[in-house]
């Protein structure tokens, strides 16, 4: 009963703050400075089609460096805490066998899922969605093999490359650019091309495409050690 | 036409929180989280922000839901064995 009380005052406040927060809005006229220089200039300094893929990769692409060094840091932390079963027990505890029906359906939606995945970051700067979402999609293919086959083992040493070798390249393009371009994670270290052509945007695919593949490896690595872990009885 | 729209789509997102904390089965809790993630990526391409929209409905209601569904499949395997 005095839980229930608390969680309800708990509802109240959060509730009586947002509607401060809704009564205090006022409707903005136009955009502040800094969005109006990102829309006004974006397109034309990157050349990508896509302004958040522009503010998300270059102006801002030192909060995505620790974005992805903060997911970096969680899958390792996971795989430090969930030990993995031991080598040497080999009855891998029978675990019960999917339906035909997701075992047959994975086959073929697996590899297509992965395709997407590589589509939406490879197109990252013309089209909605970028790294993120794409190596999100790309760990959702490799949940669904693990749904469809528990025992599923492809690509775990892929997985540790790309983790390893995506980030490197990164810090290495941004260094690049100290150098070839303006500063830190400048994208103009490449021809930048005509805005909304496929190549374009100078390094922003390249970015992208390594934001992708370590995302989507690090999400899949926190799953394989989840997977692994010990079961408790 | 917006506004309404809105109000459906919010009233969808409550009824899916409450019915993911209140439902006895896990699974139609699992399910009915998914659907807030879903009825929130819907509101974010109205309102014009297709990127966010995509990491919701990539994150939010595609891999945690399985991931969810995952972890149940994994807690009831044994005693279902």
């Amino acid at each position: 009963m005095l839980k229930k009380l608390f969680a309800l005052i708990l509802i109240g406040g959060l509730g009586l703050i947002f509607f401060q927060l809704y009564n205090q809005r006022s409707r903005r006229e136009g955009l502040t400075k800094t969005a109006s220089y990102y829309t006004e200039k974006g397109p034309a300094e990157t050349r990508s089609a896509n302004i958040v893929t522009s503010v998300v990769v270059t102006y801002r692409g030192l909060d995505t460096l620790g974005e992805v060094t903060i997911l970096f840091a969680a899958a390792s932390i996971i795989g430090f805490f969930l030990k993995r079963s031991e080598k040497g027990s080999k009855d891998k505890t029978i675990r019960n066998q999917s339906s035909e029906l997701l075992q047959t359906g994975s086959m073929l939606l697996v590899p297509l899922i992965f395709l997407l995945g590589i589509y939406v970051f490879v197109n990252g700067h013309l089209s909605p969605g970028g790294g993120f979402q794409g190596g999100a999609i790309i760990a959702s293919g490799t949940v669904l093999a693990f749904l469809a086959n528990p025992s599923f083992e492809g690509g775990r040493t892929l997985i540790h490359i790309l983790e390893s070798l995506s980030g490197m390249f990164y810090v290495g393009i941004g260094v690049a650019g100290i150098f070839l371009a303006a500063g830190f994670l400048d994208n103009r270290i490449f021809p930048t091309g005509n805005v909304g052509s496929f190549i374009s945007a100078g390094a922003i695919p390249v970015i992208y495409s390594i934001i992708g593949l370590k995302v989507g490896a690090e999400l899949s690595a926190i799953l394989y050690s989840l997977r692994d872990t010990k079961e408790q009885q | 036409m917006l506004p309404v729209l809105l109000t459906i789509l919010v009233i969808i997102m409550l009824l899916g929180g409450l019915l993911a904390v209140e439902h006895k089965s896990l699974l139609i809790g699992v399910i009915s989280a998914g659907l807030v993630s879903l009825t929130a990526s819907i509101i974010y391409v109205i309102l014009a922000a297709p990127d966010v929209a995509m990491t919701e409905a990539a994150i939010g209601s595609g891999l945690s839901t399985v991931m969810f569904l995952y972890v149940l499949r994994r807690i009831k395997g044994d005693s279902n064995a």
